[in-house]
């Protein structure tokens, strides 16, 4: 690149991230129409469209946020921690106490007409705290002390989600692992961890019959397992939605039957344009189309991994390794619940299931990647 | 500002590594799926997704010998509403009240239900159907279906029989034609969602129907309804209980008519044709059972003195008796300790066989089956085919019910010799008696002729057995030369016809227990008395007041013989 403009600090911003997150943003509303349309006109008085048009407006308001952020020196935010932080354990707090109960689990804060998922907040919350701390922290991330702080404040901030939602509270313990991980000196203790989890994983039926009898575990979970491991003994009870997922996965081919074609959406997977629109898509576009998404995934946690290396600083590439262990996680849970890999917890699929709390966060977080991007100062 | 170190690097590109191979085993797990299990899951799915939904086929209409429709299907309609698709609830619920002239709570109540598909009438005329499809209202559903129809009502009830729910046939013809009748139902396989509902524009496999082949029948709409007349006409004027009459060609068995009256409605079989006896703990399926009942193939009877035709014909065929042999009647017979009367108290005197035969006289046949023994009697008794079923094409004929040959005494025999103490169907008596006049061909009695496919192309015609030299040629002269002296100058006066020779034998049974003073009063003749071509039986059950067969059966006869003889081309002879 020629040096003639010397005065002026050319920046970088990664408009293949954005375009990735356009695509998928698009190509998620598309999937939600297809696979809610039937539904939604039966349940909505005839309007086909009722999850598609909710989704989009939020995801148009995101997409603005977003630009916004991403225009933004991000280590203004850094201040806001502690304030999410608060913010985070009271909207916590009260959603335990007053939220709108939804098949036994407390999800939801209503605000008159909208209603709001507070898990997705304490995602981007870590996110932030972790960054802010870990970088102060330096090299004390590998002492004991620095792991108890990073732990009290993910720590409790899991439980509390945990407490209703399982799936969101392990996310959080996977961000904060990853951060911790990458900021860390050393390699092994992190290893003998997903070791550890690989190995209660491979073991989850005997274990989990053994913490049964203990009575640590409660039948219903262990039922979750034992569905897992066979499905098909269990098509009524607990495994009905891994088996339909399954069933349109399965009838999905190479190919698929086409967009739109789907018939397991028409009320076999309940709620397809959520956790399952992963395997609607398997069954509209096939093989080939359920590879395309997650190589778009792929590539987009390679555009974090690029903008993480060359950010300016450890704290803005522990934001953005933050925001990509969120998204990594979530869609490998995600797409291993569909394919009934592991045992069945509700995770959405990133940018594509259906949920504005969660889509307008994720917007946010790509809007703190972005100008975490827009900081990387171009140099020959 | 803490500055991103290399190791840190090192570290995202472990942590994106991680990641991207564990999406890269996930695509494994879906190759696996998508690939390896596609079938399995495919055809799991499919087997959760279609609905099969059939489509009626025509049922095979049935034709009286001439071709005249007697059973044939209507197009009716079933209306009903789909919940989901009502868009103005007042309006459905308006129309729907009116024009089926259902009440309108009733109506409303359908119409607000919650469900997929809710029926609110069947069996609609087509005409009041096509008015409510024209209304065009949404969520009223209006479905074409076939129904039985017979546009004779009860002609024949008991005979053709009628069908159910399905279409399937369930008493009568239309039970013994149900494979040739009932047609090979069509099919589309379509999708459903999971709450059951059509997909619409979903793939569609489709499979014609295929009508049902249609079934001749040797019945004869116009004879059938002339000895029904006949049948309601004496039932009413003896106040008998039932009256049943048989009409067939003794050439080859083919029934031109069988009545039962009291008939019942085809159109409408489940509604009874008499009042229930008050009092009389009978349930409602017990009537119907019994009103659908066909006495002429379903019940037994003692044929009395008609059965005389059979202990003659046997006589005669073994050379026990000749027409001039010479008879003595007191009044009464002894065989062994029992005294066994005859029906004219001060006897018939001294008489000669076929004078015998034409007195009806009861010590004459009482003699010829002493004569014969029981070994030989029993041995006609079996060849005139009268210890097996006719084998007619109807549902639950009777077995004849007969004392067994070991427990035969000389008694017993001389009781069967005039037709008591044991019972057979009206059918088994017209049959064996055509059998022995028509020059000694044992007939099948039947209707079905031919099953012709609804297209044209295929006929099935049917044939049934026939024994021949169940009596010479000689005998069954005689016999025809006996019963037409019978009714020119004997007891079987009143079935005279002028003009026409006419053969027959009277005969009044005691039902059992004989305490009652109850009788079946019968008929059996035949036309022209030389060459038979036709034979008719009438049997009235339980008439109040003169019950003799002589007086109240042979007259139906000849009533009837005056109008179907023409009818068959049986002209009369000029010079009589």
């Amino acid at each position: 690149m020629p040096k003639k403009k010397k005065k002026k600090v050319r920046r970088f911003y990664d408009y293949s991230l954005l375009f990735t997150i356009v695509f998928l943003t698009i190509f998620g509303l598309v999937m939600i129409y297809s696979s809610s349309s039937y539904m939604a006109q039966i349940n909505y008085k005839g309007n086909a469209g009722y999850f598609m048009t909710r989704q989009a407006m939020i995801a148009l308001g995101g997409f603005f946020v977003m630009i916004i952020i991403s225009r933004m020196d991000y280590h203004w935010y850094a201040g806001l921690a502690s304030l999410a932080i608060m913010v985070s354990w009271g909207l916590m707090i009260a959603v335990t106490l007053f939220g709108r109960e939804v098949n036994g689990k407390k999800r939801w804060i209503e605000l008159g007409p909208a209603s709001f998922q507070p898990t997705e907040l304490v995602k981007i919350t870590v996110i932030v705290a972790l960054a802010v701390l870990i970088t102060r922290l330096g090299k004390n991330i590998d002492r004991m002390a620095g792991v108890v702080r990073v732990g009290l404040i993910a720590g409790p901030l899991a439980a509390i989600v945990a407490a209703n939602n399982l799936s969101s509270g392990i996310i959080i313990v996977g961000i904060a692992f990853v951060m911790m991980f990458v900021a860390s000196q050393k390699k092994m203790p992190y290893f003998l961890c997903v070791l550890a989890a690989a190995v209660v994983l491979i073991f989850a039926g005997p274990i989990g019959h053994v913490l049964t009898a203990l009575k640590i575990l409660k039948p219903y979970q262990l039922s979750r397992i034992n569905v897992w491991l066979d499905p098909e003994a269990y098509p009524t009870t607990g495994g009905y939605q891994v088996l339909q997922g399954l069933y349109a996965i399965g009838s999905g081919g190479l190919f698929g039957k086409g967009l739109g074609e789907s018939i397991q959406k028409l009320g076999f997977v309940p709620e397809s344009q959520n956790d399952m629109i992963f395997a609607i898509i398997c069954e509209e576009l096939g093989l080939f189309g359920a590879m395309m998404v997650i190589f778009l995934f792929v590539f987009m946690i390679y555009r974090f991994m690029l903008i993480a290396s060359n950010a300016p600083d450890l704290f803005g590439a522990l934001l953005v390794v933050g925001v990509m262990a969120h998204i990594a996680i979530q869609v490998i849970l995600n797409i291993a619940v569909v394919t009934n890999t592991i045992p069945n917890t509700g995770i959405t699929l990133p940018f594509i299931s259906y949920g504005g709390t969660s889509v307008l966060f994720l917007m946010i977080e790509m809007g703190m990647v972005l100008s975490v991007s827009n900081q990387i100062r171009l140099e020959k | 500002m803490v500055q991103t170190k290399s190791r840190h690097r090192g570290k995202m590109t472990a942590v994106w590594l991680i990641a991207s191979l564990l999406m890269v085993c996930l695509m494994g797990r879906l190759v696996y799926l998508m690939i390896f299990c596609s079938e399995h899951y495919s055809r799991m799915a499919e087997d959760l997704h279609q609905r099969e939904r059939t489509i009626k086929a025509a049922r095979g209409r049935i034709l009286d010998r001439n071709g005249t429709v007697i059973a044939t299907n209507r197009t009716v309609c079933t209306i009903s509403v789909i919940h989901n698709q009502i868009t103005d609830k007042d309006e459905v619920t308006n129309v729907l009240s009116n024009a089926l002239g259902l009440p309108r709570d009733d109506v409303r109540k359908k119409v607000e239900k919650y469900s997929a598909r809710e029926i609110v009438a069947v069996n609609v005329d087509k005409e009041l159907g096509d008015t409510i499809r024209n209304y065009r209202l949404d969520g009223v559903k209006v479905d074409e279906d076939y129904k039985r129809y017979y546009p004779y009502n009860s002609l024949a009830s008991k005979v053709l029989g009628f069908t159910g729910g399905d279409n399937q046939g369930i008493i009568g013809l239309e039970v013994v034609y149900e494979e040739w009748l009932k047609g090979t139902n069509g099919l589309i396989l379509t999708q459903a969602d999971a709450a059951g509902v059509e997909i619409e524009n979903a793939f569609e496999d489709r499979v014609e129907p295929v009508a049902g082949a249609d079934l001749t029948i040797s019945l004869d709409v116009n004879i059938q309804t002339y000895a029904q007349q006949a049948a309601g006409k004496v039932m009413e004027e003896k106040g008998a209980k039932r009256v049943s009459v048989i009409v067939m060609d003794p050439r080859n068995g083919e029934i031109y008519a069988m009545v039962n009256v009291p008939e019942f409605d085809l159109n409408d079989p489940f509604a009874l044709n008499t009042e229930p006896e008050a009092g009389a703990a009978v349930s409602r399926q017990d009537l119907l059972n019994q009103m659908w009942r066909n006495p002429s193939i379903n019940d037994t009877y003692e044929p009395g003195s008609t059965f005389k035709i059979i202990t003659a014909a046997a006589g005669l065929e073994a050379g026990a008796v000749n027409l001039e042999d010479r008879f003595s009647c007191p009044g009464f017979r002894v065989v062994e300790d029992r005294k066994i009367r005859c029906h004219k108290v001060g006897g018939h005197g001294a008489e000669t066989f076929l004078q015998g035969a034409m007195n009806s006289c009861n010590p004459v046949f009482i003699d010829v089956g002493q004569r014969l023994g029981v070994d030989q009697y029993y041995h006609y008794f079996t060849q005139f085919g009268l210890l097996g079923k006719t084998g007619i094409d109807l549902p639950g004929e009777a077995s004849t019910i007969m004392h067994r040959k070991e427990n035969m005494g000389l008694v017993e025999l001389a009781t069967v010799s005039f037709g008591q103490s044991f019972q057979i169907t009206p059918l088994q008596l017209i049959t064996t008696a055509a059998s022995i006049v028509n020059g000694g061909n044992r007939v099948t009695p039947h209707f079905g002729i031919r099953a012709v496919s609804s297209d044209g192309t295929s006929v099935r015609k049917f044939s049934y057995p026939i024994r021949e030299g169940v009596v010479s040629e000689e005998t069954s002269e005689k016999m025809r030369y006996i019963l037409e002296q019978v009714v020119s100058e004997g007891s079987g006066k009143k079935a005279a016809l002028p003009g026409y020779s006419i053969g027959g034998k009277t005969a009044t049974s005691e039902k059992l227990p004989r305490s009652l003073k109850k009788y079946i009063s019968s008929f059996v003749g035949f036309a022209p008395a030389d060459d038979p071509q036709v034979i008719a039986l009438v049997t009235i059950d339980e008439p109040v007041g003169i019950y003799y067969g002589g007086t109240i059966a042979a007259p139906v006869i000849a009533d009837l013989f005056k109008n179907i003889l023409p009818y068959l081309g049986i002209e009369a002879e000029k010079a009589q």
